[in-house]
């Protein structure tokens, strides 16, 4: 046994303890509570009208998000490690504030310059856009962060060789440099996917919350608690929660390939 | 060349529009009616409420999760239990729920018809609308940071320092405290520095299981919200600067200790 481990029974026991009451029992609880009326009540609230136009916002919104994130983010890494210019550094460390930030200065922060009272003549408060506004600056750090470190350590005589054999600049990045980013690409994608279906904080103020038209999955949770309907909030929480884990779980097997497949 | 600048432009434009302009906007919205009124409302009793709640849910969520993360992270790398790889994905669930169903999870068990409703009741204990239920709500949220940033350093140190100082009759704890924390500190730190970030602006699970109680369980981040739908926009303003500037001296400190740790 290693040497300081003497306690780690201990310690362990402790921690497993902590980690049970703080996150999993409650966590239980809502499982629990989902199926309290049986199968059947479950099934009608997460089909209900409200909740699938919920769903279907929550859904297609996100997809957007992590697929502009997937763009913007490779090109905000690729520009991070391959260029120059005065005040890189800074530019690098505000990539981070969207996580520093908290969600409800965020949402206010996007609502003061692109909402009623904006002073450039835009204003998509209480829209669909301003769900994908909110996160798309929520998400921003997920794929920059995840693509920046593989793009700092790739070889970049890889790049030469093609360059060399006649590859255009774009062949160069489709061909060769694509193929590298990807695993780390994916897992951006994923984390930012998770966290965008769940995003509550930013949204709330800018999007309005109207039924059927700007109300994401999570406002729709919080209308049911308010309205003390539990075992709703439940339903819909764990399709949201399992929607959540089965991206995750299929990004992580996919990376995981690929990464194998490449080494 | 010019593909180049085009980049540099298409990527510094899009922050600018998307990050930039709408934090430094805020920053000018606050102190549009100069220094005085932005003030004036940030000393309000309200929010000097607000922002002492605030310290002290820090003040108990950082040292719980830290104490919770080292240990964690300790019985994660350098044991081999059955259950490890388990434990380890469920340590990343906090990340993946929807703050709303967080606040949610909580009036299940602590609520008035939760798990352990009547048994509080009788003994008279208020978890939700309450201190308590949002002391658990910001552990929930803030609880993975500390293990993630220190499981990577703990395997990069490894143990043959460790074991030298057992062959030098060192106990576990003497171990601990001389060798193991002095080399994991500035994943600790920064670990710290990530759970005070997110404690100080969680906005969803807190504002679930609070009860919106002004004056009595209204953090900062509520505060926001309260002063935005009472259409006082200075005072949201101001509070959402407070909290802003917090952001920053987080950034800061996440990159001073990039630098000094050389590690991330």
């Amino acid at each position: 046994m290693p040497p300081f481990l003497g306690g780690a029974a201990l310690g362990r026991g402790v921690a497993m303890t902590y980690l049970s009451v703080i996150v999993l029992l409650p966590l239980a609880a809502v499982a629990v509570k989902s199926f309290d009326g049986g199968l059947g009540d479950f099934w009608d609230v997460v089909t209900g009208p409200q909740a699938i136009a919920a769903f279907k916002l929550t859904l297609i919104v996100s997809v957007i998000v992590v697929a502009i994130n997937a763009v913007t983010g490779t090109l905000i890494a690729w520009v991070l490690v391959r260029d120059d210019f005065r005040g890189k550094g800074a530019v690098n460390a505000i990539i981070d504030l969207p996580f520093a930030l908290p969600t409800i200065v965020a949402g206010l922060t996007l609502l003061a310059l692109y909402g009623p009272k904006h002073p450039i003549g835009i204003d998509v408060s209480y829209t669909r856009v301003a769900v994908g506004l909110a996160l798309l600056f929520v998400t921003l750090p997920f794929v920059v962060r995840a693509v920046q470190p593989v793009l700092m350590s790739l070889d970049r005589e890889m790049e030469e060789a093609a360059a060399s054999l006649g590859a255009t600049s774009l062949q160069t990045f489709r061909r060769v440099i694509l193929p590298n980013l990807m695993p780390a690409l994916l897992s951006g994608v994923a984390l930012a996917f998770a966290r965008a279906i769940g995003e509550f904080g930013s949204i709330v103020l800018i999007s309005g919350n109207i039924p059927f038209k700007t109300e994401v999955a999570s406002v729709f949770i919080s209308g049911r608690i308010e309205g003390d309907d539990l075992s709703g909030a439940s339903a819909v929480s764990v399709v949201l929660l399992v929607l959540t884990l089965l991206v995750l779980a299929v990004l992580s097997f996919v990376s995981r390939r690929r990464s194998r497949h490449e080494s | 060349m010019r593909a180049k600048y085009g980049l540099r432009i298409v990527a510094l434009g899009y922050l600018a529009v998307l990050l930039a302009a709408p934090v430094g906007f805020i920053f000018y919205r606050t102190f549009e009616h100069g220094i005085g009124a932005a003030w004036d409302s940030i000393t309000t009793p309200e929010a000097q409420h607000a922002f002492w709640l605030t310290i002290e849910l820090v003040a108990i969520a950082v040292p719980l999760n830290t104490i919770f993360g080292v240990v964690m992270a300790l019985s994660l790398v350098r044991s081999k239990w059955r259950g490890r790889g388990l434990v380890n994905s469920l340590i990343d669930l906090p990340f993946a729920i929807s703050p709303v169903v967080v606040g949610l999870a909580l009036i299940l068990v602590y609520g008035r018809k939760g798990w352990f409703g009547q048994w509080l009741i009788d003994n008279g204990i208020q978890v939700i609308f309450s201190f308590p239920g949002m002391v658990l709500a910001t552990i929930f949220v803030s609880l993975p940071f500390v293990v993630r940033e220190v499981m990577p350093v703990l395997r990069e140190v490894g143990t043959d320092q460790e074991q030298a100082a057992a062959t030098l009759g060192a106990t576990g704890w003497q171990a601990f405290w001389r060798i193991t924390l002095p080399a994991i500190r500035w994943g600790v730190a920064y670990g710290v520095v990530l759970t005070t970030a997110r404690a100080l602006g969680e906005f969803g699970a807190v504002s679930v299981v609070s009860g919106h109680i002004r004056g009595q369980t209204e953090t900062l981040t509520l505060h926001v919200e309260d002063r935005f739908q009472s259409f006082d926009l200075t005072g949201a303003y101001t509070a959402s600067v407070v909290l802003a500037l917090l952001a920053l001296i987080t950034l800061l400190s996440m990159n001073l200790m990039k630098r000094r740790g050389d590690f991330a």
